[in-house]
């Protein structure tokens, strides 16, 4: 395996390189900034955390398109995740394949779902 | 020379091919155990995303779908009991917890490889185990209203 450029470059196998894996860190980033964004917000609230203050952090124009920028990262985050851990665990490649599919149709779905709730807001 | 030293020697184990079975045979020291944690702890904010989803959604739609949202924990949903709901919850915080602080000691250690070493493994291990099952404590706390 010295040699993996070429007619000799790896085409097979556990998407060997550098975007998925700096894909994966940038949209954690994205998301760790988003969680303290938001836990700022409750924790420097004053009185009880009631619906006006929580669907308020929600309402600006410029924290939805953040929140959807989010929904993204995750969209995309979960799928590099999940998708590694069905080709460490499931070996049947039939199988695999159907769980790899399972994951695009439940992740996606998952997202519109969050992008319709924000935008009803 | 060597054959006679293999064959008095204990025989060594071998992990091959770990199926679920020799997970709990196979030792889990605790840069692994966080490991495993945060592959479980992803799987179960994945699974569980339709269930986040529906919190989000109920919790900023209107005051209804928020006192809704509350009424589930407080009172109960779909037959079950709010402590069950409240316990799906507390799995919840738990799993975000651990995945978002063992999270960042993988970018410390992306980020930081002078600092990657067996002991900095372990240690590092530690510190995210015991952050997270505090977090998770005084939040389940407050979540089951012990204060």
């Amino acid at each position: 395996m010295s040699v993996n450029y070429g007619s000799k470059r790896l085409v097979v196998g556990a998407h060997y390189g550098m975007r998925d894996w700096l894909s994966q860190r940038v949209t954690a980033v994205v998301m760790a900034m988003f969680t303290l964004l938001v836990l700022a917000q409750l924790i420097f609230s004053k009185g009880p955390i009631g619906y006006e203050l929580w669907a308020g952090i929600f309402s600006p124009q410029w924290m939805k398109s953040l929140t959807f920028v989010v929904i993204a990262s995750m969209l995309y985050h979960v799928w590099v995740g999940m998708r590694n851990v069905f080709m460490d665990y499931v070996k049947p490649s039939g199988f695999r394949f159907v769980m790899h599919v399972f994951a695009i149709v439940w992740l996606t779905a998952c997202a519109g779902g969050a992008i319709q709730a924000l935008w009803r807001l | 020379m060597s054959e006679s030293a293999a064959s008095t020697a204990k025989k060594r184990p071998e992990f091959r091919n770990i199926n679920f079975g020799s997970l709990i045979s196979y030792r889990w020291p605790l840069a692994s155990l966080v490991s495993g944690m945060h592959r479980v702890s992803g799987a179960i904010l994945f699974f569980l995303m339709p269930f986040i989803i529906w919190m989000f959604d109920n919790s900023i739609s209107s005051e209804i779908s928020f006192s809704k949202f509350k009424a589930a924990f407080n009172f109960g949903m779909l037959g079950l009991p709010g402590f069950i709901w409240k316990l799906v919850a507390l799995g919840l915080i738990w799993a975000s917890l651990h995945h978002l602080i063992a999270g960042l000691r993988h970018l410390w250690m992306d980020t930081h490889h002078e600092h990657v070493s067996k002991d900095f493994g372990r240690q590092s291990a530690a510190v995210v185990l015991v952050a997270t099952l505090t977090l998770t404590l005084v939040l389940g706390a407050k979540l089951f209203g012990l204060y």
